[in-house]
């Protein structure tokens, strides 16, 4: 059986959601050990140890990790990896930044951004912006690879009792250092795990009309809020809210898109929600080939009204 | 400081991809072909660094097929000084074109590295990390902005939360996001000029790199497809399925 080393996202306290995904594709790959990173993860690593599927924790506690600089954490892991066979990463901008890293010390083509396992080495993965999708094998002899959270069933994150042991840690490589973040503070749902999700597109004109239309409707449902490109690309919102190919991949039980035409950038990134609403004053807008209940109108009467209604 | 920028030959944006019948790949025959979008942007910002004093020269590298050499000409058409074409007519994965990269930073020792965050046919989203990696140089992945300052660079990155800020230590690898600028299309009289600009061909063997591939793939296929629902004809319609959900 495959030896899996998970690499845990988490805030040094808990454990982000991305990982209880990560956990159910790496169980599938084989045995699982759960990589903790981090500055003071005492609070990580005992969640860590909770997760269900988890046999094993690792904790690397040390300044040098406080920030995920991937100049630090790929050679510790890739040190680890002399007892393990397989290094499974999410597919946030986290594991996309460490583990390509890891993949090239360690000398391996890594698999990016999984969608199932079909065999110890082998893949499903997207390309073209998941407009076609890749059976992949590798032949290396280790593996590195991405998950992609919405494609996996999330493991639970209790019921597990895995013991937690720690590594030494592998230094501070001294050239890149962590200057700060610009963290949105919100109560919303975040966008990767709320139920349902309120996206705007470029329709909303601007900055104030997106907050004026799409938040109380969000507010309303208790919905995460999400953007087109166009939007973010257009001021009106943060990048953090883009959902698409190269933003988020999201999988919400509703998908409410109100004035997005549908892009196949945007369709990649949210066309495996359960049910996709679309409001969209053009009846010939792409969003309406994959939504699932559709309205034609003009979103800036026809949301006001459904906020009334509701 | 000289600057190496990276561009791959992709398909272009516009066009929607299509499965071959066969299951082996897409068809890219007859396709229009461009530079990768996000590589276009990484061309724009050594471009400006150069504008800006801070980068004295710019190295366009391109590892793919022949055809290619129309993506370097482009790169030079909007302000890159000489390229280098790496040929091979087969597909080359990322880490062995991580490899052809660091063997040409050996040489050239350019003080950044600056290509897409991911090519827009593979979405591998590898190549900065792993020639980072090789070159055991920091990384700047997902850039949102970039401001060199003395003998390091600041990297404002885009991540899932919102923004980061890390510095490096030059020479460093930078990877481009969506939000990092908007690359100037070329002009005519410099699209001319870029005709004579140098254009070094060499093949991965030169740079002493195998290239045989790691992965094999063995099928692809068209995602699963979604059908179209229903309209509704108002928003009472759309409230009562809502409510029918269970989502009001």
């Amino acid at each position: 059986m495959s030896k899996t080393l998970v690499w845990v996202e988490h805030d040094n306290a808990s454990v982000k959601d991305a990982t209880l995904a990560v956990v159910t594709a790496a169980a599938q790959i084989g045995d699982v050990t759960a990589l903790v990173a981090g500055s003071g993860c005492d609070g990580a690593a005992a969640a860590a140890a909770q997760i269900a599927g988890v046999s094993k924790v690792l904790t690397a506690d040390d300044a040098a990790y406080a920030n995920a600089l991937a100049e630090n954490v790929a050679p510790l892991v890739a040190g680890l990896m002399a007892d393990y066979d397989v290094f499974v990463a999410p597919a946030t901008t986290t594991g996309k930044n460490i583990a390509p890293r890891v993949a090239a010390l360690l000398d391996v083509m890594q698999v990016s951004d999984i969608l199932s396992v079909e065999g110890p080495k082998t893949f499903t993965r997207p390309i073209y912006a998941g407009n076609a999708i890749a059976t992949v094998e590798s032949t290396d002899a280790k593996l590195v690879v991405t998950v992609r959270g919405t494609a996996f069933a999330k493991a639970d994150a209790t019921g597990g009792s895995a013991a937690v042991e720690a590594v030494a840690a592998a230094g501070d490589a001294g050239t890149s250092s962590f200057l700060g973040s610009e963290i949105a503070k919100s109560e919303r749902p975040e966008l990767t795990s709320a139920k349902i999700i309120v996206s705007g597109g470029r329709a909303l004109k601007d900055a104030e009309t997106f907050q004026s239309v799409i938040i109380p409707l969000a507010d309303k449902l208790g919905a995460g809020v999400g953007a087109s490109r166009a939007a973010v690309d257009a001021g009106y919102v943060p990048n953090d809210y883009q959902v698409g190919q190269t933003g988020k991949i999201v999988a919400p039980e509703v998908y409410i898109a109100v004035g997005i035409s549908g892009a196949i950038q945007h369709l990649a990134g949210m066309k495996d929600s359960k049910t996709i609403i679309a409001i969209n004053k053009d009846e010939d807008a792409p969003i309406f080939q994959v939504a699932d209940i559709g309205l034609v109108g003009d979103l800036f009467s026809v949301v006001p009204e459904l906020i009334g209604k509701l | 400081m000289k600057a190496l920028v990276c561009v791959k030959r992709v398909i272009d944006y516009n066009v929607k991809p299509r499965v071959k019948a066969d299951g082996t790949g897409v068809d890219l025959a007859n396709v229009k072909m461009s530079m990768n979008p996000f590589d276009e942007i990484a061309v724009e910002e050594a471009i400006r660094l150069k504008e800006k004093g801070v980068v004295t020269e710019i190295v366009a590298v391109s590892v793919g097929p022949a055809k290619a050499q129309e993506t370097l000409r482009t790169a030079l058409a909007m302000g890159a000084d000489r390229a280098i074409l790496v040929v091979s007519e087969d597909e080359v994965e990322p880490l062995a074109v991580a490899k052809i990269v660091k063997a040409i930073a050996d040489e050239e020792q350019p003080g950044l590295i600056i290509t897409g965050k991911q090519a827009i046919d593979d979405d591998a989203n590898q190549v900065g990390q792993m020639v980072a990696a090789l070159l055991g140089r920091p990384q700047g992945t997902f850039a949102n902005e970039v401001a060199v300052e003395g003998d390091s660079i600041v990297v404002k990155r885009e991540i899932d939360g919102g923004l980061e800020t890390v510095k490096l230590a030059l020479p460093a690898i930078v990877t481009t996001d969506l939000r990092l600028n908007e690359p100037r299309y070329a002009s005519l009289p410099n699209i001319m000029k870029a005709k004579s600009k140098p254009l070094a061909s060499k093949t991965p063997a030169d740079y002493g790199v195998d290239i045989a591939p790691r992965l094999k793939t063995l099928k692809v296929t068209e995602p699963p497809v979604r059908s179209a629902g229903i309209k509704v004809p108002d928003v009472d319609a759309l409230v009562a399925k809502l409510k029918e959900m269970g989502v009001a």
